[in-house]
């Protein structure tokens, strides 16, 4: 504890005041002592007469206060503790010699919520709007009528609309309570313009019974007044609601989209049944790791660009896998589909336990790249994360790319061909051995990419793929084989499904509730959404 | 008809395979569990306990890989599901066997533990009865066949084959396997049932319990055997035999093969149920992992080593795989899974009839 410290102290407690707006003059030796000493309902007391005074110079007193900062000397001195020493709550001015023992003040959980709502009022007459509006926004969920004086001082200060908003709606929710019916009849009806759920609550109490059995809001008109407005909110938050989950339904969509598009041309134009497919998601999410592991060690200050270099290594990576499984082993099995099955799960369990091996078998961490966290605020209830947004974008991007490889390029030709007629396409001098390790190779460089996509919003581990095999098959089963169509709507289709049945079912019914109706759609469609026409009696 | 007067028996196995058989019982049924029981644990010729289960277990593998060659080897329908049903068997056993805790349980309670620890008050009507055995090995029989028939029954009407099939069976799995890790099923969710007590009034932990369930469960494997054999030797089995081979065919010369996949297709849900709950005593636990989607894929494996198509192949690949991998993870564990990987590889490219084939072929070289 050296000199300099504590007289740098004190500048920075005049830095923190001039932010407040507000001079540093004394507070009242008596509040504090009341502060420090009284018991909760006389410190609560206390709290609320600085509230009515709007005395902004109490704001690091009572900052204090809810840190546990407050102390008490022997010798009756209130105090604030800080790193460094202690300051004179009355001054404060850094108390010199510091006092040899402080008591902490102690506080209960009602004081705490006195303090609580005090410190958001007073933060009120913060300069910086951000401050402002928090505050503001903290208000509407207090119950104190002592912050009425407070709020008309603010809002008569306020010329920001939405913090005049919150103040509105933070008056009209204490109004509530006035004993003037034609008050209450006009603040339920401000109230009735909010769209939080808070707000709602609190116009609910109104209308609960107390112990007589008499209903809290006596006025009738009042009643009804309150009754509109609860349903007017409830109708915002339904609909932010409603977006939201046709918002994460889109985005788990997407997701699935992206993890059965390889699968939609390994399975679905080749008929490869790759058991392997989510292993090649997993190298593809641990490239991705690799990736950002090798950005921290040689370009720490590129780190949230690993992302960009992650793509393209995530792709290769697991596109060259597939290939060399191509060649070495599925290769030997086109037109044994079951026994592919079963060679491509020793495959899957080989890698899994390759991975183990180089990586551990616990998880590892991917972190999101900070302009990926966050969110986009639409309404009070509905909150568009940035990494969601960047997924859907994605999944649009490697759609358009799938699309025009095969429908634009000679290898997409060469594919189709392959895929259509094998014979006739090898006749008109189509490689078609190595088609095949290039589409394998593409829908495999896919799953990489699905891979990556993962890594950044589930956890990563060796066996990670396994949850995903089943899901990326019915997608495609449900879709149709030999469709890239058919697989964007049933992705898209069970996406959204199974965000509006998990409110009602929770998230395990959902799944299974999903995995029976595939199971009957298949009985209805065995060809799936969008079937190949044909007249084979196979089928 | 070439042997009109021949009694069925003589049919199903020559003298060879009627001697084989024999001696098999005579070893599983009398020669282990006296070696187990009767010989001291320091002679040469002990069966240790932990064989003895070690082979019980096996044994019920090997039903359940009979099940699936069945529907797999002779009909052409890979299950990648048979998992849920070997579940199922266990977890009805189960059921009876927590019943039989009574208030032995570390509440004192005569509800099963995991009930008394969700708060529950009463047994779910699911679970009335299941003190009874009888009732129990209804349930063994009859759930499983149920669930077997309604899905075959609307997967094989809209002639849904190959690989849709399977893939079908293995989110069918899936879908159990979630539904059984939730606590509200009413399962034990995670944990499953174990701390099992009594089995028919003995103590499950006794030797002599141990060796009981062990011939019981040589019995049903023998039983098992000689049934597959009787339907594929029988008129049926042709049926069956030629499903696989050209199914368009048989139902355009007037066969309804739905019929005939039904039932093989219960018969097998069936045999798989028997051998789960003939599992759950021996190993002392039974949880939804049992569901898990590589699971039924591993049974696959045993039916595919030993070499599908026969009846003694399963057996073979089940006893196989299961020995190997009872050694490898105690062994070297971190091998196993690149053994077992291999060993999927190599048997599909290498050896499409299995064990039982590389013998029959060196048989008719020699």
């Amino acid at each position: 504890m050296t000199r300099s410290t504590l007289s740098v102290t004190p500048w920075l407690f005049a830095l923190f005041l001039a932010l407040i707006g507000s001079t540093a003059h004394a507070m009242e030796v008596a509040t504090l002592k009341t502060l420090a000493e009284g018991d909760s309902d006389a410190k609560i007391e206390a709290i609320n007469q600085l509230i009515i005074k709007a005395d902004a110079s109490a704001l690091p007193v009572l900052e204090a206060m809810n840190t546990n900062a407050l102390g008490l000397t022997p010798d009756g001195h209130v105090v604030i503790q800080n790193t460094s020493g202690a300051l004179d709550a009355a001054t404060l001015a850094p108390m010199l010699p510091p006092p040899d023992s402080v008591d902490a003040v102690t506080i209960n959980n009602r004081v705490r919520r006195a303090l609580d709502s005090a410190l958001s009022a007073l933060r009120l007459f913060s300069p910086a709007r951000a401050v402002r509006l928090t505050a503001a926004m903290d208000l509407q969920n207090r119950v104190n009528e002592d912050l009425l004086p407070l709020l008309a001082t603010a809002l008569a200060k306020e010329t920001d609309q939405e913090i005049q908003f919150a103040l509105h709606q933070a008056e009209a929710g204490l109004l509530l309570r006035a004993a003037d019916p034609a008050v209450r009849l006009k603040a339920a009806t401000t109230l009735g313009e909010s769209a939080r759920a808070g707000t709602q609550s609190i116009l609910s109490t109104r209308l609960e019974k107390d112990a007589t059995g008499a209903t809290i809001e006596t006025d009738a008109t009042v009643r009804a007044a309150i009754q509109k407005s609860i349903g007017q909110i409830e109708d915002r938050l339904a609909v932010g609601e409603y977006l939201g989950r046709i918002f994460s339904g889109i985005s788990l969509g997407s997701i699935l989209i992206l993890v059965a598009l390889g699968l939609a041309i390994t399975y679905g134009l080749m008929g490869v049944i790759n058991m392997a497919h989510g292993e090649l998601l997993m190298i593809g999410a641990y490239a991705t790791y690799v990736t950002q592991t090798l950005f921290r060690h040689f370009a720490p200050g590129l780190v949230d660009g690993y992302l960009l270099a992650a793509v393209p290594v995530s792709f290769i990576s697991a596109a060259l896998v597939g290939m060399a499984l191509e060649r070495s082993v599925i290769r030997h099995l086109y037109g044994r589909p079951l026994e592919t099955l079963l060679a491509t799960w020793g495959i899957s369990l080989i890698l899994i336990q390759t991975v183990r091996t180089l990586f551990g078998a616990q998880n590892v961490e991917v972190a999101n790249p900070t302009w990926m966290s966050g969110g986009l605020s639409v309404m009070s209830n509905l909150v568009l994360p940035y990494n969601r947004i960047v997924i859907i974008g994605f999944t649009l991007l490697v759609l358009l790319l799938v699309w025009l490889v095969l429908a634009r390029t000679r290898l997409g030709l060469y594919i189709r061909a392959t895929t259509q007629n094998r014979a006739m396409a090898g006749c008109m001098g189509v490689p078609t051995g190595r088609v095949d390790m290039w589409a394998f190779g593409l829908g495999s460089g896919i799953a990489g990419l699905g891979g990556c996509v993962l890594s950044q919003i589930g956890n990563v581990g060796p066996e990670m793929g396994q949850g995903y095999i089943i899901d990326s098959f019915l997608v495609v089963v449900l879709g149709g084989v030999g469709q890239l169509a058919g697989a964007v709507v049933a992705g898209l289709g069970l996406g959204v499904a199974n965000k509006f049945l998990e409110p009602y079912a929770g998230a395990v019914l959902a799944k299974i509730m999903i995995l029976v109706f595939i199971i009957v759609f298949i009985q209805k469609r065995p060809q799936g959404l969008f079937a190949m026409k044909g007249r084979s009696a196979e089928g | 008809m070439s042997t009109p007067t021949l009694p069925r028996w003589q049919t199903l196995y020559g003298a060879r395979g009627w001697t084989l058989l024999a001696v098999f019982c005579a070893l599983f049924m009398f020669i282990i569990p006296l070696l187990n029981l009767s010989v001291s644990a320091d002679s040469v010729l002990h069966v240790s306990d932990y064989s003895v289960t070690l082979v019980g277990k096996i044994m019920c593998y090997a039903i359940v890989a009979l099940a699936l060659d069945l529907i797999w080897g002779y009909t052409g329908i890979l299950s990648l599901g048979h998992g849920v049903f070997f579940a199922l068997g266990g977890y009805a056993m189960g059921m009876y066997l927590m019943r039989m805790i009574g208030n032995q349980g570390q509440y004192g309670s005569t509800l099963p533990d995991f009930m008394v620890f969700l708060d529950w008050k009463e047994l779910p009507w699911y679970w009335q009865g299941t003190e009874h055995f009888a009732y129990a090995l209804l349930l063994i029989l009859v759930v499983p066949a149920l669930l077997a028939f309604v899905f075959g029954y609307f997967a094989f009407r809209s002639r849904i084959k190959g690989v849709y099939f399977s893939i079908i069976t293995q989110a069918m799995t899936f879908a159990f396997m979630l539904l059984f890790f939730r606590n509200e099923t009413g399962f034990g969710g995670n944990n499953g049932f174990t701390d099992f007590k009594r089995i028919l009034g003995f103590p499950i932990a006794a030797a002599e319990t141990r060796i009981g369930l062990f011939i019981a469960s040589a019995v049903v494997l023998i039983a098992t055997l000689l049934l597959c054999r009787y339907i594929v030797t029988s008129k049926l089995g042709r049926v069956l035999s030629a499903v696989r081979d050209a199914e368009s065919r048989v139902m355009f010369l007037g066969y309804s093969t739905l019929r005939y996949k039904l039932f093989v297709w219960t018969l097998s849900a069936m045999i798989c149920s028997v051998a789960g709950a003939l599992y759950v005593p021996q190993v002392g636990i039974i949880n939804p992992s049992e569901m898990s989607p590589g699971n039924s894929i591993e049974i696959a494996v045993w039916v595919a080593v030993g070499g599908r198509g026969s009846l003694i192949g399963p057996l073979l690949g089940a006893g196989l795989v299961n020995g190997v991998k009872s050694w490898f993870t105690v062994a070297f564990p971190e091998v196993w899974l690149y053994f077992l990987g291999a060993l999927f590889i190599g048997v599909t490219l290498y050896l499409p009839q299995g064990v039982i084939g590389l013998l029959r072929r060196r048989g008719s070289k020699s």
